[in-house]
């Protein structure tokens, strides 16, 4: 046995491990710093005054009516927002048509409008000022200040995210599959759920995740529409807004670590899926 | 002489209801209201829109929205890339949570992050009480707007250039190493530049994300007119006073911006496509 020790050699397209070591350190010290240390705070805050206050503040009334009506919103427009996705992946994908670049650009647009802006848009569409909004509360239907106002807009905000996953998906999947079973005799909705739906589950899964997380902790273009009505139009996080304005900082944070769970489960499950279910996923999420 | 069909003729099922969801949809949640917003702004004219939007505290706040994302935007440009690199190239531990941790703010709702940024940088926070001590002040100020901005847009860059380095070829890198170059030459003229289209997409939607933003930032701003008031809360401000016509001249004025970044973000994507055949 020798004792010389054994050289090392550093592959060329490697960095330097004393680089290697800075930039890791930097990436980490930069997430702990912005993302790591906000998370903490949260629950920090929640348990200043010990658990029992954080349930207690919890267990309040407008508390309770904002957690019910956040759930109610996201019931409703996560399932329609879903129904769209799908739609619109299969008319997108499954046809060709003329101006197909435009629509997709159309239905991304909700990324790019800030959301106090879309919560401006459907107040003044649907407002008591507009004719439309003026006819619509004469006739005992109102929809800004109303639920159906928070549900258009939370619609809004969230419109790209399921269509967004399942394009990809499914251009890159292609139309044999549906083709051998139409040529089988199978009819349009057999097809699509035996053999469409089966394909893209998990990346519609995927789409519903990040929908659902955004339309529950939506605020800008609901703060603008729902009025902030205590115990009737306000959610979640315009009930934070209101208990943080009013001081009462356990409260507020004990709400708010309530939404931070439910963002970790969004962000746990979402791993989930990108480790197990990789090859069902668009390109992007594959890492 | 027949002309192209809008619609090609297809043996799949599904055409007219999956049509008929998709444009009635998009039409009633997403184009409707923008119309809305656009006739809005016709029948109070250019000139009344121009004049609304020419104030000092409309173009204070639409400036600061501006000049404090753009500043949000090249941090996390630089910062994007380099967590793009340790995540895809590096193995350690706690990557698959470092991974997982960069969308957390796209996950956190942005009034939470709003309130916990400023619990932890007010002058009686945790960080907030350290800077005070150097005499910084970063809640309440620009500092305060700029950090919220960058904690919104953090993830875009990083998960735009991800893909792109996972299909960078190591051969590229092996043939510039034996020509000599060292390992940084190669990152600055060899990798840098393949990595530059999709790093600029991440650019500009972290940057079309903060110019709307506003959950995150009115806690922690102060709303200062003329010096820490943000655009979008100026409609807020507009819309509380039942100041509709103002509202929707800065709205338009925002809307314009976006299309604008919109349209940036669509050009960059073709010229990346022309230039390394993905974005």
């Amino acid at each position: 046995m020798s004792d010389i020790a054994p050289i090392r050699f550093r592959a060329p397209t490697e960095e330097t491990p004393l680089a290697r070591r800075a930039m890791i350190g930097l990436a980490v010290a930069g997430i702990a710093v912005l993302v790591l240390a906000p998370l903490l705070v949260v629950f920090a805050e929640a348990l200043s005054r010990g658990i029992g206050a954080a349930l207690a503040s919890l267990a309040s009334r407008d508390a309770l009516s904002a957690i019910r009506l956040t759930l109610l919103i996201a019931a409703i427009s996560v399932p329609l927002n879903a129904a769209f996705g799908i739609a619109a992946a299969w008319f997108i994908t499954k046809f060709d048509f003329r101006g197909k670049a435009f629509l997709i650009t159309l239905i991304d647009l909700p990324f790019s409008v800030s959301p106090v802006v879309a919560g401006l848009c459907i107040v003044l569409m649907f407002g008591a000022n507009s004719v439309l909004g003026g006819w619509l509360v004469a006739s005992g239907f109102p929809i800004v200040f109303a639920l159906p106002g928070i549900i258009l807009a939370t619609m809004f905000v969230t419109f790209p995210f399921v269509a967004r996953e399942l394009i990809p998906v499914m251009i890159e999947q292609g139309r044999a599959e549906e083709e051998a079973a139409l040529t089988l005799g199978a009819s349009g909705w057999r097809t699509f759920w035996t053999v469409t739906l089966p394909n893209i589950r998990w990346a519609l899964l995927y789409g519903v995740l990040l929908c659902n997380a955004r339309a529950m902790g939506e605020f800008g273009a609901v703060a603008v529409v729902s009025g902030k009505i205590r115990g009737q139009t306000a959610t979640m996080p315009i009930t934070i807004e209101m208990l943080y304005n009013e001081y009462l900082s356990v409260a507020a944070f004990s709400l708010a670590a309530v939404l931070t769970l439910l963002a970790l489960l969004t962000l746990l499950l979402k791993t989930a899926l990108e480790i197990r279910h990789a090859d069902q996923l668009s390109t992007t999420h594959r890492h | 002489m027949t002309g192209r069909p809008i619609i090609h003729r297809s043996p799949m099922p599904g055409l007219g209801l999956s049509m008929g969801i998709t444009l009635t949809m998009l039409s009633l949640v997403v184009l409707l209201p923008i119309g809305a917003l656009l006739l809005k702004g016709a029948t109070y004219g250019a000139e009344g829109v121009w004049e609304t939007v020419n104030r000092e505290r409309v173009w204070a706040a639409l400036f600061l929205s501006f000049r404090l994302s753009l500043f949000a935007a090249l941090f996390n440009l630089v910062f994007g890339v380099l967590l793009a690199w340790v995540l895809m190239r590096y193995r350690f531990w706690g990557r698959r949570l470092l991974d997982a941790a960069v969308d957390l703010p796209f996950a956190l709702p942005t009034a939470v992050a709003g309130i916990a940024l400023t619990a932890l940088y007010a002058p009686n926070g945790m960080f907030g009480a350290l800077a005070q001590q150097m005499g910084w002040k970063i809640a309440y100020s620009q500092w305060g707007i700029f950090l919220a901005l960058v904690f919104v847009g953090l993830p875009f860059v990083t998960r735009t250039v991800q893909p792109v380095i996972e299909e960078i070829d190591r051969e590229v890198e092996e043939a510039s190493a034996t020509l000599g170059a060292t390992r940084l030459h190669t990152l600055r003229h060899v990798i840098l530049p393949m990595l530059a289209p999709a790093a600029l997409t991440g650019f500009a939607l972290s940057l079309a994300r903060a110019v709307g933003e506003y959950g995150s930032v009115i806690f922690i701003a102060g709303n200062i007119p003329l010096v820490t008031e943000i655009a979008p809360l100026l409609i807020v401000i507009q819309l509380e006073e039942f100041n509709y016509d103002a509202a929707a001249a800065i709205g338009i004025a925002m809307l314009l911006i976006s299309f604008a970044m919109l349209l940036v973000i669509n050009l960059i994507q073709v010229w990346s496509r022309r230039r390394i055949g993905h974005v």
